[in-house]
């Protein structure tokens, strides 16, 4: 692996090494339009998904994807979560970390090349920058010489273009914690009560024009931690951009090439013109070998395409491969390509299977729960006429936008008595429990076991509650302490 | 282990990376002088420099007379005090409904009844706990509140009597003020008629070696129905113990039982009407009641 000698050099006995400016130039092919398209889908989801409606009627917001902090849920269209269900988010996380071993185990840094918001903004912003300063060598030619009134114009052009796509993404940030439009309306107009929103724009704003305008590759090389994970992950069939060298290899001018060839000797397709370098958006000679700093990105093999293209030669010379099929077709043997491993196995498996139950989990899931909890000091209380009482705190939570009423009922020892605080039995006897749309009630049960020696020990019971109109039920496990 | 620090002259210039080598040397391993990116310095010189920063505007270091003040005036009990105040700002309209509604009709409403039981909970382990127990399961001498045995009665107003004015608490002209007399003590029965009063008491709550007579019941009815009523059941004006129920708040063997006789008295329990504001009681009152339902 290549390291410093890509990412700038120090003065020696220096404490730090300034960082090296790079002007990637501009290329086109396969991979940069993969790229645009790419860039292109995901800001418009980041920007626009705020402003998307899902009508959950009168009681619930209808926002599409909304977080709404202040009555702790989480609306992903027709997904409503609630803060017990945070498992959700953690098989996400866990669904998310699993997909990019996957990734990673088939091509790499991919993620890092096409998907990861610092590569996407980065891209962003060099567009941004190119139409403002032009392509690589002209700016590279300005920022050597002398600051003309231009370049300045230029220059505060192009931050303050870079600042207002940071606002906007701060901006579309607060957009999915609250009603986008109205907070637009809010914003636009100066509202007092929303300091909160400008705060958060203002810092994501700040780490957006940061990261992506002033440190760009420096985030990849040195802020994130991935890289040295997947170092760790990856392995010898990985598809990684690579440079052929078994065909590349010796480099040489054009001419020679073709004197060679015509002699009916061998020679390399590399013409060493630079170019994979030129475009790379971390400064990286793919040419060295695998590097820490590739992003896998494949900019590169657009811009080598372009040049054997031009030379008359075949295309990829840099190419998705690995190290291990350039050695084997070095040494004359055939390449081998193996997608299906025991780890991508592995990690597909783990996939669908973590997808799939959470897909069949959200779709069972009840919209009304029960929870119950002992009372743990005291455990059970004894009562005047030798009997005992346990007492537990009950929640009904309706998870519908319709108010309703639950039956609380217990079973499992006989004879014992339930009652709530609060709660007048109806004619029948039965414990009626009203609970508004979307909310949750919190209720104090008392079961009391009258009269009389009991057997000491644990009776497992079980609360149920039952929705009056739909005759719906939960149950809850809990158990009676008899001291 | 073959680990060995290389003499510092055998810093070099590595020739694959043409980078300074630090001299270091493990195992064949060497260890290249990598120069950190400036803006990684840069960040921590600049942690460096607010740490002082911070240093010096906040209260920082202790002295003898009791510490750096830190310049721009800030204090963790101004801060308390302005987080109390927002707190109670935050809590003005739950207060504003727990002082306005009846006691009696709290209970009823679901979400005034789980901010009441909140506050209540708070302010018991706050002033309660420490004789009533963190769950308020009591002691030897101090009652249980989940249970149904009621000394001064357990319907909300009585229990709202006692948090505010105490049992047997001198400093409030309205406490609770009625004790069991010291019979042997005070020369009203000897140890025998003691020993046979216990018997009969033992007896009137079928506890097991409890021993009724003719005797017993005569001297039972004599001295200690007034209060604790003829059949025993006790009597909630007078804080006087239900005796025929299973629930003993000193205990239940006949040593017990003699020493209360012979000795008499009660718990006292402070009345905290002069220390607890008005919804505070009322919290108190109702989290104590829902415990175990109260009566
Ligand atoms: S070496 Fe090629 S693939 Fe890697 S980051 Fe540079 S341009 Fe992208
Ligand atoms: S772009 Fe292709 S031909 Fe040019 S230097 Fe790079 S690998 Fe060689």
């Amino acid at each position: 692996m290549t390291t410093s000698a890509d990412m700038g050099k120090a003065k020696s006995g220096s404490l730090y090494a300034p960082r090296k400016a790079i002007y990637p130039r501009r290329v086109e092919g396969q991979f940069r339009r993969i790229k645009w398209g790419l860039l292109a889908f995901t800001l418009a989801v980041y920007y626009l998904l705020p402003f998307l409606r899902w009508d959950r009627g009168p009681n619930a917001p209808a926002q599409a994807v909304l977080v709404d902090f202040p009555h702790r849920r989480f609306y992903f269209f027709f997904i409503e979560i609630w803060p017990q269900e945070v498992y959700y988010l953690t098989g996400l996380l866990i669904l998310a970390a699993l997909i990019l071993f996957l990734m990673n185990a088939l091509a790499g840094r991919v993620w890092c090349g096409y998907l990861c918001p610092q590569t996407v903004w980065t891209d962003l912003y060099l567009a941004a920058e190119r139409w403002i300063e032009g392509d690589a060598r002209e700016r590279a030619r300005k920022d050597a010489g002398p600051r003309t009134a231009k370049i300045w114009r230029e220059k505060i052009a192009k931050h303050a273009l870079w600042l207002a796509i940071a606002w906007w993404t701060g901006g579309a940030w607060v957009l999915y914690f609250a009603d986008a439009p109205t907070l637009v309306y809010e914003l636009a107009t100066f509202q007092p009560g929303i300091s909160e929103a400008y705060v958060w724009i203002g810092i994501l704003a700040f780490t957006t024009y940061m990261l992506a305008g002033h440190m760009r590759e420096q985030v990849c090389l040195y802020m994130c931690p991935w890289p040295r994970i997947q170092a760790a992950l990856t392995d010898e069939y990985a598809l990684n951009v690579t440079y052929r060298y078994d065909r590349g290899d010796p480099r040489m001018s054009l001419k020679q090439a073709s004197a060679l060839r015509s002699a009916g000797a061998p020679a390399g397709d590399c013409v060493d013109c630079g170019q994979c370098v030129a475009v790379c958006p971390t400064g990286v000679d793919i040419r060295n070998g695998a590097s820490l700093g590739c992003v896998q990105c494949g900019l590169c093999i657009d811009a080598c395409d372009a040049v054997m293209a031009k030379i008359g030669r075949s295309a990829r010379l840099i190419a998705y491969d690995t190290q291990m099929n350039c050695e084997r077709r070095h040494r004359g043997e055939a390449p081998i390509y193996k997608p299906l491993r025991a780890r991508t196995i592995v990690y597909a498996a783990l996939i669908v299977a973590i997808g799939g139950l959470m897909s069949a989990k959200l779709a069972t899931r009840d919209d009304a729960r029960l929870s119950v909890l002992h009372d743990r000091n005291p455990l059970a209380v004894a009562l005047a006429d030798g009997g005992v009482r346990n007492a537990y705190t009950i929640r009904f939570a309706n998870m519908n936008a319709e108010p309703r009423r639950f039956l609380l009922e217990m079973s499992g020892i006989d004879d014992a008595e339930l009652e709530i605080v609060g709660v007048e039995p109806d004619a029948e006897g039965r414990m009626i429990v009203g609970v508004g749309p979307d909310q949750t009630r919190e209720a104090r049960a008392l079961v009391t076991l009258r009269g009389g020696r009991k057997a000491k020990g644990q009776t497992p019971i079980l609360f149920t509650s039952k929705d009056v109109e739909s005759g719906a039920s939960v149950a809850m496990r809990d158990v009676f302490v008899i001291p | 282990m073959s680990t060995r620090e290389a003499p510092s002259d055998a810093v070099r210039i590595d020739p694959h990376t043409k980078t300074k080598t630090t001299g270091h040397e493990w195992d064949g391993i060497e260890e290249l002088d990598t120069p950190l990116p400036r803006w990684w310095v840069v960040t921590f010189y600049a942690t460096i420099l607010w740490s002082i920063g911070y240093f010096l505007a906040y209260p920082a270091l202790p002295t003898l007379s009791g510490g750096t003040q830190g310049l721009i005036g800030w204090h963790s009990r101004a801060s308390v005090a302005r987080d109390m105040e927002q707190l109670t700002e935050i809590r003005g309209p739950v207060l504003e409904r727990l002082a306005n509604a009846p006691l009696e009709e709290i209970e009823a409403r679901p979400q005034l009844l789980s901010a009441v039981r909140a506050l209540g909970a708070a302010a018991f382990a706050n002033n309660c706990a420490g004789c009533h127990g963190a769950g308020a399961q009591g002691a030897k001498g101090y009652p249980n509140l989940n249970d149904d045995d009621w000394l001064w009665g357990g319907k909300l107003s009585d229990i709202r009597r006692t948090i505010e004015h105490g049992v047997r608490w001198d400093a409030d002209k309205d406490t609770r003020t009625e004790t069991m007399p010291a019979f042997g003590r005070d020369g009203m029965l000897d140890a025998e008629q003691i020993s046979l009063v216990a018997d009969q008491v033992r007896a009137m709550a079928a506890l097991p070696g409890g021993r009724a007579t003719a005797q017993g019941a005569k001297l039972y009815d004599d001295n200690c129905s007034v209060c604790h009523g003829v059949g025993g059941k006790g009597n909630h004006d007078m804080g006087a113990p239900n005796l025929t129920d299973a629930l003993w708040l000193f205990g239940s063997d006949k040593d017990t039982i003699v020493g209360r006789i012979a000795n008499g008295g009660g718990g006292v329990m402070p009345a905290w009407g002069d220390r607890l504001d008005e919804p505070t009681i009322k919290a108190l009152a109702i989290y104590v009641h829902t415990l175990g339902g109260g009566e």
